[in-house]
Formats: structure tokens, C-alpha cells, sequence
């Protein structure tokens, strides 16, 4: 099933196998990224480029990586290649648009929620949240519930006093406690984000 | 006796040249939405026009942005099911069968036979009821407002299914991750064969009305063309990437659901224009009629959920509420979720609008670590900043129409 992880093992010294994966799984260093999806769409005929996502791997150092899903339109079959980013304040991956047009607005994507940089993209840009939103929403220590800020619309803010307020997560979404620090008894529904309740403030307005 | 002037207008063109810099109009920039009839939802786009012509056009989603992905990091896997109900609203059943796929590729949980012939079903009746909707939005969007109409009359009966199947009618949330929520209600087969009687004389009338019109045609034809290497590098799939003479269908390609054993034909176009994605929805409504039938046909008996799985399942109401063994399998599965091994996949289903994709990462236990959802609009919409420049304004609504996207998919 995996010939193709061990011809990429064998052309690449730098490619190591991913034993989680589901399909095919390589971990690829950020630095020969792009030289790596070159030959790949080249010489291997991974044509398309279905998906990639950042993922904040919280604890772990590197924190940030970068996940790709590459199919190969002709045998139909997938590959996943994921790499990581070095600089945990400053995580950085080399763009793919340039060889893969789909890669544009997914990395814009991985840009907008995770802060990953990817260098050499035309047009790294926010794509769902706004540009000048302060935070990255899907990094581990972004409150569920969100954080207050300012509204995009300037004016409308300085006419209606309005802001983006935290969700009222009093109570919900419920699930139990899934870490060994917790007992059995404490596998109570409870809120997997108890950053605001009645006794604690709402996120973003501590101290 | 009329004596005449020659008069000279010397080289035109040259003159023109002369003045070329000063001569051509200004550039405007047009917004057109985020709410506005012919963008299907809350899509934005900012074109840039020479006269009618678009030269550059950018477009601006996230308006519908709901955080989906973080919301499925922080609950458990039997509780993100009603959230894939908003990703494609205009297919709900489809992505509810595609999440559960994905989650159970993780588990490693094989489907008894009669569970997966009900998710097929369920399927192709979201992809008809998608196709419907596409169609006639399509056909609104170039002027033919009837079939608008008659597809609306289909599509409140196959709502009517869906209530009897799921109780709801829009917001199905139908599958479990091992099963479905309950068994199909009795005699519910033979209405769903009822509508596929019903439906194929109301495809071949929009056929009739819409194929040969040549209206329609003066406004699809050649309009909005993604060739077959544009498509695949812009990773498009689905009806709009065999529009463009590829084949690809994941059906066919990777089966799930026991696809392989289902007979039906997988239709592709030539030049992958605006008509030629009409034509190939209007031969998928046809093939998931065929589908449908087959399905009821061969409908095994058994168990309509994985009996197996014991922590990942809820077993049946009567067993929970009679036996101690069942009930704290039960509570477990209510409150810590149902348990996953730790692994990666990457799942994809064939969609009404394309590839679904779920990335899910586990770390084990009943919440996952990572979900990351591919919405094959968000994938539709990112080729239009290549495709619509050149086209005349007007054509952005048939282009528009014929991508058959939802934003509900591609903000997320």
C-alpha cells in the first residue's frame, strides 16, 4: 500500500514516513517544502492540491504545522504530507499558490485562523474573519466563547457603541472531561470552556 | 452645378493613437452583494469594470463565518452532527452521511449493509434536492423563471421524506457515528419509489424547456469556461470539475457507502462552459433517480446500526431504560462521547456542490483534536478571480448560477 511513501523516502532524504495517516503520510520539512510539491505535481502527477490546514499542535514544539492533501487525478489515489513551522512566535511555511492556484485561498485561510505565514503567497490576506481582527481564532488558546473586541465598521461602532461581544457559553457546549487529571465523578457534562462564568470575567476583560 | 470639397479625415487610427492615453474611460469599481439576489447568500464581490467588461474581480466570503471548526474541537462527535447540517443547507443528509463516514474511517467501524443502503438513499435524495435547487436558481439567474418553479414543487415532496425520515425537514441530523438515528419509518420506501416515479417526467420537462431554448443557450454557451487543467489545479471537483471533461466521481473512484454495487453512469462534458454544467446536473438528477431505485430494491434486512460497537453507538432506548449494562454504556457515550482511537484521516465524500472533506485528527477519547472542514464552494469560488475577468457583467449571474456553490459550505 505504501510504495509510494518508500519511493519518496528512497528520492527524498528528507522525507520521513507519518504513521498516523489514513492514507499515504509523509512529514516533510518546512524548508524543502516547495521543492518537494514541485516534483510531486512534476514527476509523480499529484495534479491537484484538494486541501491543506494548519494545525496547532498546542504543547508540541514546533507548535504550528501545515497539513496538505494531494491527489493524483489519474490513479485516484490521495497523499497526505505535513510539515511543521520552526518559529513558534513567528511560524512561517513556504506558500504552494505558485504551483498549486488552490493553495491561494486555503493558506489565506490557515493565515486567518492559526497565524501561520506562508512566505512567497501573492496575497496573504484575512479571508473569513476581517482584516485588522486581532486574534487567530483556532489556536488552543483562543476562548471558545471569543473575545471582545471592536466592530470592523468604525463608524457604525461610533454610533451605536456597539462592540463584538463573547458568547454567552454559560453551560454549553457539553463534554465530559477527557484528560487523566480528572476523576470519574468529575466526568459530569460540563462546559469544555469554563473560561466565563458567573465567578470568572469574560474573556478578554481579566484584571 | 454642385461643386464639391474633398475633405480630408487623414489616418483616424493614427490619431486615435495620438490620444490613446486620454481616450478610454475610467475603470469602475461595481460591489455586487454581500446581499444581493443573484449571489446565493452572503457572497461579496468586488469587480472592477471597463465599460460592461470585468477586468478584475475579487471576491469577499466569510460573512457567514461561524467558527465550525473550532465549535468541533470543543464537543463531542455525536454532537457536531447537527452543525454539518449547516455547512451545504441545501443538502443536509448528504454532509450528516459524510461526517459519520469520516469519523467511522477513523474508528475503523464497518457499516452493517442495511445502514449503508439507507445512507445512499439518503444521498442521492439530498443530491437530487440539491440539483433541483441548482437548477432552478440556474435557470432564474439566465431569465427562465418556470423552472424555478417546477423544481420547487419536487423539492417540497422530497422535504416531506425527509420529515418522515429524520423530523425535520431542513435540519435533518440524521446519521450517528456507527448508524443512523432510527430505522426509515414503515412504508417509507415506497413513497421515496413514488417521488422517483414523480420526478423523472418533471426532469425531462425542464429538459425539454430549458436544453434546446435558445436563449438559454446564446447565454451559457461558452460563457464562463474552467478548462480541464485550470480545473484541476484550482482542485475543483464534482459536477463542475466534469463539466470540464474530466472524469472524476468519488462514487466510482474511492466507494463508500457500498457505491460499487450500485449501476449508474457517471456523466461528463466537453468544454466545461455554462451549459455544460447544466447538461451534466441534469443527467446526475437522472443517474441518482436510477441509484434510488436499486437502493430500494435491494434494501437488505439487519441491523440498521454497528450492534459491535459498544463505546461508540448508543444502544436502543428500550435496553437503556431495562438493563444496568446498557445504561452506563449509554451514559458514557452521552457524556464523554463515543471513543476513538487516536489517528489521522482525511475523508471525502462526493457531494451534491463536490469532495466534502473532513481532516480529523484524534488523540483518542470522544473529542476531536483537530476537525478541519473542505467545503468544495470555497474551493468553486476561489477560481472566479481567474474566470470572470474578460466576461461582460451580465454573464457573472449565470457564471454565478452554473458553480451551484452555498455559502453556508465555504465560510464555514
Amino acid at each position: 500500500m505504501d510504495t509510494i511513501v518508500d519511493t519518496l523516502k528512497a528520492k527524498f532524504p528528507y522525507v520521513a514516513p507519518r504513521a498516523t495517516g489514513d492514507h499515504p503520510a509523509v512529514n516533510v520539512p518546512a524548508a524543502n517544502l516547495l521543492e518537494f510539491a514541485r516534483q510531486l505535481r512534476d514527476d509523480h502527477g499529484y495534479s491537484m492540491l484538494l486541501d491543506l490546514c494548519g494545525v496547532d499542535w498546542d504543547k508540541e514544539t514546533p507548535r504550528f504545522g501545515v497539513v496538505y492533501q494531494f491527489y493524483h487525478a489519474a490513479k485516484k489515489t490521495y497523499l497526505m504530507v505535513a510539515t511543521l513551522a520552526t518559529d513558534d512566535a513567528n511560524p512561517a511555511v513556504p506558500s504552494l499558490a505558485a504551483l498549486y492556484p488552490a493553495a491561494d485561498w486555503h493558506e489565506r485561510e490557515a493565515y486567518d485562523m492559526l497565524g501561520i505565514r506562508f512566505t512567497g503567497h501573492p496575497n496573504l490576506t484575512r479571508i473569513l474573519m476581517w482584516e485588522g481582527y486581532p486574534y487567530y481564532p483556532l489556536r488552543k488558546d483562543f476562548p471558545l466563547a471569543g473575545i471582545e473586541t471592536e466592530l470592523p465598521a468604525a463608524d457604525t461602532a461610533a454610533a451605536t457603541n456597539a462592540k463584538v461581544i463573547a458568547a454567552p457559553m454559560m453551560g454549553g457546549p457539553f463534554n465530559a472531561a477527557t484528560d487523566d487529571q480528572h476523576h470519574m465523578s468529575d466526568a459530569e457534562p460540563r462546559a469544555a470552556d469554563q473560561s466565563w462564568t458567573e465567578d470568572k470575567p469574560k474573556p478578554g476583560q481579566r484584571g | 452645378m454642385p461643386t464639391s470639397t474633398e475633405i480630408s479625415l487623414g489616418d483616424v487610427g493614427a490619431r486615435g493613437a495620438a490620444y490613446a492615453e486620454e481616450l478610454p474611460g475610467e475603470h469602475m469599481t461595481l460591489n455586487v452583494g454581500p446581499s444581493h439576489p443573484t449571489t446565493h447568500g452572503v457572497l461579496r464581490l468586488l469587480l472592477e469594470l471597463d465599460g460592461d467588461r470585468i477586468i478584475k474581480c475579487e471576491p469577499v466570503i466569510g460573512y457567514l463565518h461561524r467558527g465550525d471548526e473550532k465549535i468541533a474541537e470543543n464537543m463531542t462527535y455525536n454532537q457536531f452532527v447537527p452543525y454539518t447540517d449547516r455547512l451545504d443547507y441545501l443538502a443536509p443528509l448528504a454532509n450528516n452521511v459524510a461526517y459519520a463516514l469520516a469519523v467511522e474511517k477513523l474508528a475503523k467501524l464497518e457499516i452493517p449493509p442495511r445502514c449503508q443502503a439507507i445512507r445512499v438513499i439518503c444521498c442521492e435524495l439530498a443530491r437530487i434536492s440539491s440539483h433541483l435547487l441548482g437548477l432552478g436558481v440556474f435557470g432564474m439567474d439566465a431569465g427562465a423563471w418556470t423552472i424555478f418553479m417546477y423544481c420547487f414543487t419536487q423539492r417540497e415532496k422530497l422535504y416531506s421524506l425527509f420529515e418522515e425520515l429524520t423530523g425535520a425537514r431542513f435540519t435533518t441530523s440524521y446519521t450517528r457515528i456507527g448508524g443512523v438515528a432510527r430505522d426509515m419509518p414503515e412504508g417509507w420506501l415506497g413513497r421515496v419509489n413514488k417521488f422517483c416515479h414523480e420526478v423523472i417526467p418533471v426532469v425531462d420537462e425542464i429538459d425539454k424547456l430549458l436544453t434546446r431554448n435558445k436563449i438559454f443557450i446564446q447565454r451559457t454557451e461558452g460563457v464562463g469556461v474552467i478548462t480541464k487543467e485550470d480545473a484541476l489545479a484550482y482542485g475543483i471537483t464534482g459536477a463542475n470539475l466534469r463539466a470540464s471533461g474530466f472524469e472524476a466521481d468519488l462514487r466510482k473512484d474511492n466507494p463508500y457507502c457500498g457505491y460499487e454495487n450500485y449501476d449508474f453512469e457517471v456523466p461528463i462534458g466537453t468544454r466545461g462552459d455554462c451549459y455544460d454544467r447544466y447538461l451534466v446536473r441534469i443527467e446526475e438528477l437522472r443517474q441518482s433517480v436510477r441509484i434510488v431505485r436499486q437502493a430500494i430494491e435491494k434494501m437488505p434486512d439487519g441491523p440498521w446500526y454497528a450492534e459491535g460497537a459498544k463505546k461508540i453507538f448508543a444502544p436502543p432506548k428500550g435496553k437503556i431504560l431495562s438493563s444496568m449494562e446498557e445504561l452506563i454504556q449509554n451514559f458514557m457515550i452521552v457524556t464523554e462521547g463515543p471513543q476513538m482511537p487516536p489517528g489521522e484521516v482525511y475523508f471525502e465524500a462526493e457531494n451534491p456542490k463536490g469532495a466534502l472533506g473532513f481532516y480529523i485528527f484524534s488523540k483518542g477519547g470522544g473529542v476531536p483534536y483537530r476537525l478541519h472542514i473542505k467545503g468544495p464552494s470555497f474551493v468553486s469560488l476561489g477560481i472566479l478571480p481567474k474566470m470572470l475577468p474578460g466576461h461582460l457583467l451580465t454573464d457573472t449571474t449565470v457564471i454565478l448560477g452554473s458553480l451551484d456553490f452555498v455559502l453556508g459550505e465555504c465560510d464555514r
